[in-house]
């Protein structure tokens, strides 16, 4: 079955008592018990839920995993899943991580005894190199935030296995639609699904999916254990979501590949980043193991005030923290997704104080560009625009 | 003004767009910038969702805290609390408690170096010899769950005051209607919402209340960094929930005080655990502490043969997990709430195979009253083998 049909009717989207279109919303949270010898499916909602456990299934089997799991937040399900690891253990993780990752492993899960080691994860050798004898796991994003790095999730998943650590991957830029990590031998997927997924600005949540049934029981046990699951109401609004999924990222990435290369061009704009321009670092890794690059890009405007004077002046784009809905975000990740990393970490990172990220929604593409282009108009040209390549390239 | 205003009053003339009685809905995740380094207040949901901070504020308001934070279970806002203590930190933990919560302890939090002793609060001195150089605070639940062991929270408060410790109160029972926590000197209160302040079985949610500036904000960081947020639908119907708070738990207890009469006097029942009866053992300290006996009544029949007998033939109380809700449900802690306890220190504790929690719901007394007592008579004819 191809995605777009996955996407619809990948498991029974429908009311097995009804055959309602449309999962119900099971607002319940406790479940009457027939019989104390035969314990019914549902005993407790945290436990498990008709509505949450439709969801669950379904991002299960469209990123090719055994088992799903919907959790509070996108935060939620990546603590969550560091739960896995115990006091002691040794992480490796992607050194551009989302801002709100790097707080949680940093100021909660280093008091809880565990060791994490930031790496440039594009190269491998770097991975390796930091594996301990207490490492336990790898921890990637890709493309990363905001700077769209791009790491070969199967060469790292190979060298993983080597070493037996287990590979988890947030996958929350591309969704399975463009990448599947556990097809690439990743052992955990993890999405904040408040981005494309949900793709409407109007649910927070996040998702897991593990590739084995034995690490399934495992996060089962801390789902329910921790608690930090997602609302009947909200798995639902998730799964509305999911269901035009591929519709919205093609129109999305259309757009984005589009302004990109537009950008590129624009005198006032130092560096764009975006896997779909073939000067992108990563574009031909992305090219083997995603099936499209996906609708968020970040530009560089040089400073401050030149990054103030454009969301000063765009009428169309909703200013605001967050990525992947319908209407198009521009972000200042500075002050925004990054604000909860040091200077000195953001810098190395090349988060810089003029680097603006957009996330394109369904707007009309043209629209999009004439608005930018009548705030980035504003702006002096730049007298030394950099080549992506130049600085970027590999030693 | 009174609780009961208060309560009722949650989120009344806070929409100042359209005058709403009740404060919307808000499902959006983002939140438009007026420009570059500017503010509404709300940012991204997660962080703060202008229906859940209604939430929050009444919350914080009915438990006379400084801040209220909502997420997503019970299990959630205990854990998310847990998150103060680091590697090698110690905590005293009621003996009798929830079976959720020990599993959170044992099964994941002790992986993180965090440590835990079960002692029975009642007992001072036994408190007092427990706490060592690495204890940072005391877990309290009171009334115990399933067993009803009334804990005196300012003698606990002021021997955690003493060393330095937090106090923090699971006040899942009692809600603020019948015991404020707070104001008997604890530091934070938890709740699972999904029960009283709820109170219609069909949410699932947890709060915490802090006390004082410095700990809220650590509370905040970690409600917003661990991100086990409540949604906003989620948060709007316990607003929903909270509103009748008051109302529900006075018939919940009028109904749980006759519930236990009647199992007092029938021949099918051991021992019944009120905090509300006379002869239960903390019901002069429950006297003092709260203004309420709240609606959860256990009871122990004669023998395990008879539990099955009595669920199957519940009509009106359905046999299922949770508590708190306008309808009456009874649990078997033994293999449902406490079955993650195991089995030797169940018994220990009195959580044995013949031990039945009600969560008296608010029908009628005298259906609820029919309804037990035909099981209950049932069981005896059945089961049989009274000992």
């Amino acid at each position: 079955m191809n995605f777009a049909t996955k996407v619809l009717h990948g498991t029974s989207c429908f009311d097995p008592v009804t055959g309602a279109s449309s999962v119900p919303i099971y607002q319940a949270s406790t479940f009457h018990q027939a019989d104390l010898e035969c314990p019914g499916r549902y005993d407790y909602a945290r436990s498990g839920n008709p509505t949450r456990q439709a969801l669950e299934e379904a991002i299960a089997v469209l990123e090719g995993g055994v088992r799903g799991f919907a959790f509070a937040s996108g935060m939620a399900a990546i603590s969550s899943v560091f739960m896995l690891f115990s006091s002691g253990d040794h992480v490796i993780v992607a050194e551009d991580v989302y801002g709100g990752t790097f707080r949680f492993l940093t100021k909660v899960l280093s008091r809880m005894g565990i060791g994490v080691t930031f790496v440039d994860a594009t190269r491998v050798e770097q991975v390796t190199a930091a594996i301990t004898p207490a490492t336990k796991g790898i921890y990637l994003e890709t493309p990363s935030n905001p700077t769209l790095k791009v790491t070969d999730l199967a060469a790292v998943c190979r060298m993983a296995k080597q070493h037996e650590l287990l590979v988890i991957v947030d996958n929350t830029f591309l969704t399975p639609y463009y990448q599947r990590p556990l097809e690439l031998g990743a052992d955990v997927v993890i999405h904040s699904a408040t981005k494309f997924i949900g793709g409407h600005s109007d649910v927070v949540a996040g998702l897991a999916v593990t590739k084995d049934a034995a690490l399934g029981d495992q996060l089962y046990m801390i789902q329910n254990g921790m608690g930090a699951i997602l609302g009947a109401q909200d798995s639902w609004l998730v799964m509305r979501g999911l269901k035009t999924l591929k519709a919205r990222l093609d129109v999305g990435t259309r757009s984005a590949d589009h302004i990109a290369h537009w950008l590129a061009e624009h005198p006032a704009v130092s560096r764009v980043y975006y896997t779909g321009l073939h000067s992108h670092e990563g574009h031909h890794v992305q090219e083997r193991q995603a099936s499209g690059h996906g609708a968020v890009l970040s530009f560089d405007v040089g400073s401050r005030e030149r990054a103030k004077a454009i969301f000063d002046q765009v009428k169309l784009p909703i200013v605001a923290v967050s990525l992947g809905a319908v209407e198009t975000i521009l972000s200042y990740p500075v002050a925004m997704s990054h604000a909860s990393m040091p200077v000195e970490e953001r810098e190395k990172r090349g988060i810089t104080d003029g680097l603006i990220r957009l996330s394109a929604g369904l707007e009309d593409t043209e629209d999009l560009v004439q608005d930018l282009a009548q705030a980035l108009d504003s702006l002096p040209p730049f007298e030394h625009k950099i080549n992506e390549k130049k600085t970027f390239s590999r030693a | 003004m009174h609780l009961e205003t208060k309560l009722v009053q949650t989120g009344v003339g806070r929409d100042e767009n359209t005058g709403a009685i009740n404060f919307p809905v808000y499902f959006a995740t983002a939140y438009r910038h007026p420009g570059m380094g500017q503010s509404t207040g709300f940012d991204y949901t997660r962080t703060a969702n202008p229906t859940r901070a209604i939430l929050e504020e009444a919350i914080a308001t009915a438990e006379s805290g400084d801040s209220g934070f909502a997420c997503a279970s019970g299990m959630a806002a205990i854990h998310t609390v847990m998150g103060l203590f680091s590697q090698g930190d110690h905590v005293l933990v009621s003996l009798d408690l929830y079976g959720g919560t020990y599993r959170l302890f044992e099964q994941v939090l002790t992986r993180y170096g965090l440590a835990f002793t079960y002692v029975d609060l009642r007992d001072a001195s036994a408190v007092r010899t427990a706490i060592r150089s690495q204890t940072r605070a005391i877990f309290v639940e009171t009334p115990t769950n399933p067993l009803m062991q009334i804990t005196d929270i300012r003698l606990i408060a002021q021997i955690a005051k003493e060393h330095g410790l937090l106090t923090i109160v699971d006040n899942t029972f009692m809600t603020p209607y019948c015991q404020r926590p707070l104001e008997l000197g604890a530091d934070i209160v938890l709740h699972s919402g999904t029960k009283y302040l709820g109170g219609h079985n069909d949410v699932l949610a947890g709060l915490i209340v802090s006390k004082g500036a410095e700990l809220s904000e650590k509370l905040k960081f970690l409600h917003n960094t661990i991100g086990a947020v409540l949604g906003p639908q989620d948060s709007w119907l316990l607003i929903r929930g909270l509103k009748t708070l008051a109302l529900r738990m006075e018939r919940h207890q009028a109904n749980a005080w006759a519930v236990a009469q009647r199992l007092k006097d029938h021949a099918a029942v051991a021992e019944v655990f009120y905090p509300g009866l006379q002869d239960h053992t903390g019901y002069l300290t429950q006297l003092e502490q709260a203004s309420g006996f709240s609606g959860m009544v256990s009871f122990r029949v004669r023998s395990a043969e008879q539990v099955p007998v009595i669920l199957q033939n519940l009509q009106v109380i359905s046999f299922a997990e949770s508590l708190g809700g306008v309808e009456s449900l009874c649990t078997y802690p033994a293999t449902q709430t406490h079955a993650d306890i195991p089995q030797e220190i169940r018994a220990y504790v009195g959580v044995c195979d013949r031990l039945l929690r009600l969560s008296v719901g608010i029908e009628h007394p005298d259906d609820l009253i029919e309804d037990l007592t035909q099981a209950l008579d049932a069981s005896l004819v059945a089961g049989g083998t009274v000992r």
